[in-house]
């Protein structure tokens, strides 16, 4: 069972693979250069108070991403990790 | 022949580039330390090379206005040394595959070779030798192993052959990586386990205050300690009897011995009071600033190579975006602590014209250099820490309240924070060295001509009474408003050439605490030194920088005013 959240959703610590970006050329491709693209399987290592930036891991890669991109990452995670 | 170093941000390109022409460039351990290209010289084969440092990229498809530069300059060049952060292979290998597209001779670097045996990851690098078709080196920059097999293969670097669609570039890409690459399982090792928790705010704010709190106490330790054992007994003990020996010699007066000496005070010289060019203006920069100047860089360096920086600008984020910033531009804060030169250059990390203005007006009005700090440290830190703590809250409360007030008025994109976060890594000591000394050598270089200067002006100024006639017609605003005597427009002066001998001017004024207080916001405020101000009209161009001079003239009057009414 899988169920698909933006990645600002997504509580920290959960791991996911990203579905799809949902945003224009520019940030998909600003995104893609770091290597964070669809299929990509990724954790969410941490996220910030008052809807601050979202740090991801990928591989060896850290990233962190504004929370307004990080609402237009969409990830695949399976329900049964913790959130619900 | 032209060589260019290319890679993506923070995989060691400054450091391969200082180790293939022995310059001298700084290095971190944080994305965009490098905002300029560096050019320098090597010999191949006995034939001499440049060698150009390009700032890093991710994609040939620029993203920003510094990728765009970066894909300008590879029509210049002959050779692409395309570096390769080796534990990050996948992201790196995007950059390369556009590279080997453009038909140059190309020779991968792959650093970082040393940890990719501790994170478990395994390269065959004939392997990728062979996919590529170009060479393939191993290498450990900053300890300068694999850079001898670096040179000799730059000189036989050929185009690759390989061809593929551009469509399936990632592709591609995976399936290079699945060729060459394994990856074996390992814990987490106790630098990862400190770097989440230093991003995560429960753990990660009280961390951040911690750090803060021992970089000021490492500071003020070497700082204070250097002046009190090594600095001053230094000037008392050996130069004061030379220079009462000069004294004599030049008959105990006349132009030349104030110029030189300044005045004897009660037989003696004091070293805050007597302004000559060898009394005043060397202990000011060697006595007073440069042993806090060289605490202020051990300290940040430290930082900067230990990773710790970008994880900072991870906690202040969402502060910085009240001010229309995003955390990244804590990095030109921090380097305007040190001096204001370097922290206005470093707003180039910032993408947009509204984020760099908000940058560099905020850090030249409210981020007092060392050298100032150093200075007021001597002068108000006597009367205690309250003093003090008064300065640093007014100008806090500045940088909070015109940050948000420009956020607000100012057109333009403030985007979010995108950044890379680097590993942990311990500071290699060698390298750090290094870097503490380039930094010396600048200050050495930079900063003491100008107090030498400034210290011959001062006398000058006097000699011919100019600053008591400036003084009368200032005298509205300066004793009017801020409540200093007449004489203190003497520092306003010269503090446009230099703020630390501005405020050493203030010395023999007999001002008390709050027209201390009142003098030092102020000058910290009112204009940035002329070193920073021809920076800065470099950067943001000479109508925003005229602009940005309103709002600090404008807003240290008010402040001064204020602390004035209030105090």
């Amino acid at each position: 069972m899988s169920a698909i959240i933006s990645l600002a959703e997504m509580p920290p610590g959960e791991k996911g693979t990203i579905t799809a970006i949902q945003g224009g050329q520019g940030l998909v491709r600003k995104l893609e250069a770091m290597g964070i693209r669809a299929g990509k399987e990724i954790t969410k290592v941490s996220e910030q108070w008052m809807r601050g930036p979202v740090l991801i891991r990928h591989g060896n890669t850290q990233v962190a991403i504004g929370f307004g991109m990080a609402r237009r990452v969409m990830v695949s995670v399976s329900e049964h990790g913790g959130a619900l | 022949m032209k060589i260019l170093l290319m890679g993506n941000p923070n995989v060691g390109k400054s450091v391969v580039f200082n180790r293939l022409t022995g310059a001298d460039v700084i290095s971190s351990n944080y994305p965009g330390t490098t905002v300029e290209f560096t050019r320098g010289c090597m010999k191949i084969k006995g034939e001499r090379a440049e060698v150009i440092d390009v700032p890093g990229t991710y994609t040939l498809e620029p993203t920003c206005k510094a990728e765009e530069i970066a894909v300008r300059m590879l029509d210049e060049g002959d050779v692409v040394v395309n570096v390769v952060d080796a534990t990050n292979l996948e992201r790196s290998l995007n950059l390369t595959l556009q590279l080997l597209k453009k038909k140059i001779p190309v020779v991968v670097v792959l650093n970082f070779w040393d940890e990719t045996k501790h994170t478990g990851i395994s390269i065959d690098v004939d392997k990728l030798t062979e996919i590529l078709g170009v060479p393939c080196i191993p290498t450990c920059a900053v300890t300068g192993e694999g850079i001898k097999q670096l040179v000799e293969s730059i000189a036989s670097a050929k185009p690759s052959s390989y061809e593929y669609e551009e469509k399936e570039r990632w592709h591609e890409i995976g399936n290079i990586v699945k060729r060459v690459q394994k990856i074996s399982h390992r814990h987490h090792t106790f630098l990862e386990t400190l770097g989440d928790a230093s991003v995560k705010p429960l753990s990660g704010l009280p961390i951040a205050l911690a750090v803060m709190f021992l970089t000021f106490k490492i500071i003020r330790f070497i700082g204070e300690g250097l002046i009190g054992y090594v600095f001053e007994p230094l000037f008392e003990n050996l130069w004061t009897p030379l220079m009462l020996k000069l004294s004599a010699v030049l008959g105990s007066g006349g132009f030349i011995h104030d110029m030189l000496i300044g005045k004897i005070i009660e037989g003696g010289i004091d070293y805050g009071q007597s302004f000559g060019l060898l009394t005043t203006g060397l202990f000011v920069p060697f006595g007073a600033v440069l042993p806090y100047v060289f605490a202020f860089y051990v300290a940040l360096s430290f930082l900067e190579d230990s990773g710790y920086l970008p994880r900072l600008a991870v906690m202040v984020d969402t502060v910085m975006h009240k001010l229309g910033l995003h955390g990244l531009s804590i990095i030109p804060m921090l380097l305007g602590l040190g001096c204001n030169v370097p922290g206005a250059l470093s707003t180039r990390i910032l993408e947009t014209r509204k984020e760099r203005f908000i940058a560099a007006t905020l850090m030249a009005i409210a981020v007092p250099c060392m050298a100032l700090q150093a200075m007021i440290a001597g002068l108000v830190g006597k009367h205690g820490v309250k003093g003090l703590g008064i300065v640093y809250g007014a100008l806090f409360i500045v940088w909070i309240i015109l940050g948000t007030v420009l956020h607000r008025i100012i057109k333009g994109q403030s985007p979010e924070i995108f950044l890379e976060i680097p590993p942990y890594r311990l500071p290699y000591f060698r390298g750090l060295l290094k870097k503490i000394w380039i930094r010396i050598k600048w200050f050495i270089k930079e900063a003491v001509p100008f107090v030498l200067l400034g210290v011959f002006i001062v006398n000058i100024l006097y000699t011919f009474g100019i600053i008591q006639f400036v003084g009368r017609f200032t005298a509205p605003v300066v004793t009017g408003v801020l409540g200093l005597p007449e004489e203190a427009v003497g520092a306003l002066v010269i503090g446009f050439l230099r703020k630390d001998v501005a405020v050493g001017m203030l010395v023999p004024l007999g001002l008390t605490l709050k027209q201390l207080i009142v003098a030092s916001v102020v000058l910290a405020m009112y204009f940035p030194c002329v070193a920073t101000f021809t920076t800065l009209i470099k950067e943001l161009g000479i109508i925003d920088m005229m602009k940005s001079a309103a709002i600090m003239i404008v807003s240290s009057i008010l402040v001064g005013g204020i602390l004035n009414l209030v105090l």
